[in-house]
């Protein structure tokens, strides 16, 4: 029972960075466009967030507060990076991936630039931590305090209230409407008075808000703090692309497959601390692959039948109509 | 038809000719987007350290010149990734793991290197058809999954990206004929695995570069002589269009993202089969769980040389005349990082530089024609130009 409070403990943290990302990447495809620069998004979201908390970690600010304001400047520079792939997906209806590809190649470079012009370091260093030992009262509830509100990060109520945000406006508000008839068939809703280039920028906005976020988190929950241009978020944003496709672009089943995704990672790093594993003697660097070559095989079965959005990738021209 | 008209109106059609051809649009928008790039490096450099910055510049510009036999050996690895990159994306296939395929081709030549026992002239040609085979094997499996069960290569590839390298710096590690633990690095190559060098003294240059040049050409002809590339391009163009016309697909996509493996794999060949300056020595790998950077260096290429395949040899000598320009800007205290945000703004640019460039075209005809208004009858072509 340790180990498996362990496991959730430490896969929940993991799983809501992929969570929040591949719900914004869910945004943007149901819009109409494919954001493939999720990972630099996070990246540049990670980063002023690092850099607004190195700023005041010196202050009497409280750590969970801290946490809180930089996850708004996390989200408000996301917002602002997806607005370069929206100019240039929407306006000038530039080829999505290419550009998506661009603004990843980009991040990485302008943080290691920065970083080593400044601090002479490869990234952002902070020196506070968000972990929290128990949530008062609610740590308290028999089995379900122990996985959910001990050993953990502030990151993960809030990411399951943004999945429930999420969902209510996809589904349950105009707006959620409106944007999905754009990635499903963008002159239908064109044609019924639904501004198109409103709302695919409106979507990637959502994602580029959300990708923001998703990088601070991954930035507390599994760098402790820490932002560097080398490893960057380690390949996230194209692991949240993926389980946005295993989850087939809906929230309940984005959720599933980001713990499964997180499930696989955790228990790759954490191979020494279960005896079992550990006796089978199998190298660690096998377990490492083990999301990325679980990834291949889930979308092997899933993908036949995959309902991905209709126009999704397709930069949408009034006069094709 | 230029010389139809060349008599009465020589200007205006020279330039209608021209911005209506399209190697000549590709190659102004892939200048205008350069452009664009240099100027924002120039801006970064300016607020960084104002009073360096037209020195630094002048040697990002420039500073290649001086060291052109290195700007040779490193544009070899990104000429072959840009190729890999580019071949399939003229099918409509966005091989962004060009990466995975180069680190297994790297691995797959270096074994071969150090392991196989072969009669000197034959060891680095089997080394390098090695290093395509690994290539070949991590595109082909992608290609599987694409034509087969539908799953977007572009999620496929980046796994492979992350499986090829765990997958290599665990075995390279765990190898210790290929790898020195004290210096953490692989050890230097056997001589006769090694490329023969082309004697350009102070660099790595080596017959590599003459090879991916040669496989560019070929990929051209293949492209635009075959009938293999005439159902590549069809497909790229309009893929329901080309299965009604009978061209298997499936096949297609299989055995071009195996080609495009084999020239990222060739490129990991020719990149670590290298002699240095240093006699004895040879180039050496590192395996520290980073994605080779010169898989994502090929997409730039590519994407720069609009995948022609002789526009991707002159980008890739193009990148890595600026990359070895970026390394001296340390001289007058710049980071070499530089380089790779120019890279990165460049192909944004060029992402949308085509419709940029044909509306700034149409601008300055419009107002050409404008100037020229009163010699001249009205133009037909005005409004498919706009």
């Amino acid at each position: 029972m340790e180990t498996v409070y362990y496991l959730v403990q430490n896969m929940l943290p993991v799983a809501i960075p992929l969570l929040l990302v591949a719900l914004g990447g869910m945004f943007s495809e149901r819009s109409g466009v494919v954001n493939i620069a999720l990972e630099g998004i996070m990246l540049f979201g990670a980063f002023f967030g690092a850099l607004f908390v190195l700023t005041v970690q010196r202050s009497s600010l409280d750590a969970q507060t801290i946490l809180i304001l930089g996850m708004l400047v996390a989200a408000f520079s996301g917002w602002i990076y997806s607005l370069l792939l929206s100019f240039a997906a929407v306006t000038m209806k530039a080829n999505q991936v290419i550009t998506g590809t661009s603004l990843n190649l980009l991040i990485p470079a302008v943080i290691l630039l920065f970083s080593k012009m400044t601090f002479n370091s490869d990234g952002i260093t902070t020196n506070i931590s968000f972990y929290i030992r128990e949530i008062p009262y609610l740590s308290k509830i028999p089995v379900l305090g122990e996985l959910f509100f001990q050993r953990t990060y502030l990151t993960v109520l809030i990411g399951f209230a943004f999945l429930i945000i999420v969902t209510i406006v996809l589904y349950k508000t105009k707006f959620g409407l409106r944007l999905r008839a754009c990635g499903e068939h963008p002159h239908a809703a064109d044609s019924v008075g639904i501004n198109v280039y409103f709302m695919r920028y409106a979507g990637v906005s959502l994602s580029g808000i959300l990708a923001g976020i998703g990088g601070f988190f991954y930035a507390v929950g599994i760098t402790d703090g820490n932002v560097s241009g080398h490893s960057g978020v380690a390949g996230f944003g194209f692991l949240a692309l993926a389980v946005m496709i295993f989850g087939q672009w809906k929230p309940m089943r984005i959720l599933f497959a980001a713990l499964f995704f997180a499930f696989l990672r955790t228990l790759a790093y954490s191979v020494s601390l279960i005896p079992f594993l550990d006796n089978l003697g199998i190298n660690q660097t096998y377990y490492k692959m083990l999301p990325y070559l679980a990834t291949m095989v889930v979308l092997g079965f899933t993908s036949k039948k995959s309902r991905a959005p209709k126009a999704e990738g397709i930069p949408y021209d009034k006069s094709q109509r | 038809m230029q010389n139809k008209h060349a008599s009465n109106r020589q200007f205006k059609f020279s330039f209608h000719d021209l911005t209506h051809n399209k190697g000549f649009s590709s190659f102004s928008s892939a200048l205008m987007a350069i452009f664009l790039g240099l100027i924002f490096g120039f801006i970064v450099m300016i607020v960084a350290a104002p009073e360096n910055a037209i020195s630094g510049f002048s040697y990002v510009v420039f500073g290649g010149l001086s060291r052109i036999g290195d700007v040779f050996y490193f544009a070899t690895p990104i000429l072959m990734t840009g190729l890999a990159v580019g071949f399939a994306f003229k099918m409509g296939l966005f091989n962004i793991g060009a990466s995975g395929q180069y680190t297994m081709g790297m691995y797959f030549a270096l074994y071969v290197g150090f392991m196989w026992d072969l009669p000197a002239g034959l060891h680095w040609i089997t080394a390098i058809i090695a290093g395509m085979l690994g290539g070949m094997l991590f595109g082909l499996i992608p290609g599987i999954f694409k034509a087969l069960l539908n799953v977007n290569e572009v999620i496929t590839s980046i796994m492979f990206n992350y499986i090829g390298m765990y997958l290599v710096d665990m075995l390279i590690q765990g190898n210790a004929i290929m790898y020195s633990s004290p210096t953490s690095r692989t050890r230097y190559l056997p001589i006769d695995a090694k490329i023969p060098s082309l004697g350009i003294p102070g660099s790595n240059v080596n017959l590599g570069i003459i090879l991916a040049v040669l496989i560019g050409i070929v990929l051209y002809i293949i492209l635009q002589k075959t009938t293999f590339g005439y159902e590549l391009k069809a497909t790229g163009y309009n893929k329901h269009a080309s299965d009604y016309a009978g061209m298997r697909g499936k096949r297609n996509i299989i055995l071009t993202m195996a080609i495009a493996g084999g020239l990222a794999g060739l490129g990991g060949a020719f990149f670590i089969l290298a002699p240095t300056a240093i006699a004895g020595s040879s180039m050496t790998y590192e395996p520290i769980n980073i994605i080779a950077a010169n898989g994502f260096n090929g997409i730039a290429v590519a994407l720069l040389g609009h995948s022609h395949p002789i526009g991707i040899i002159f980008s890739s000598i193009f990148i890595s005349h600026i990359q070895r320009g970026g390394t001296l800007t340390s001289l007058v205290g710049y980071k070499p990082e530089i380089i790779d945000v120019v890279i990165a703004v460049i192909i944004y640019f060029s992402a949308f530089a085509m419709i940029m460039n044909a509306a700034l075209s149409g601008f300055i005809k419009n107002r050409l024609l404008k100037r020229n208004a009163k010699s001249k009858d009205s133009e037909p072509e005005i409004k498919e130009a706009g």
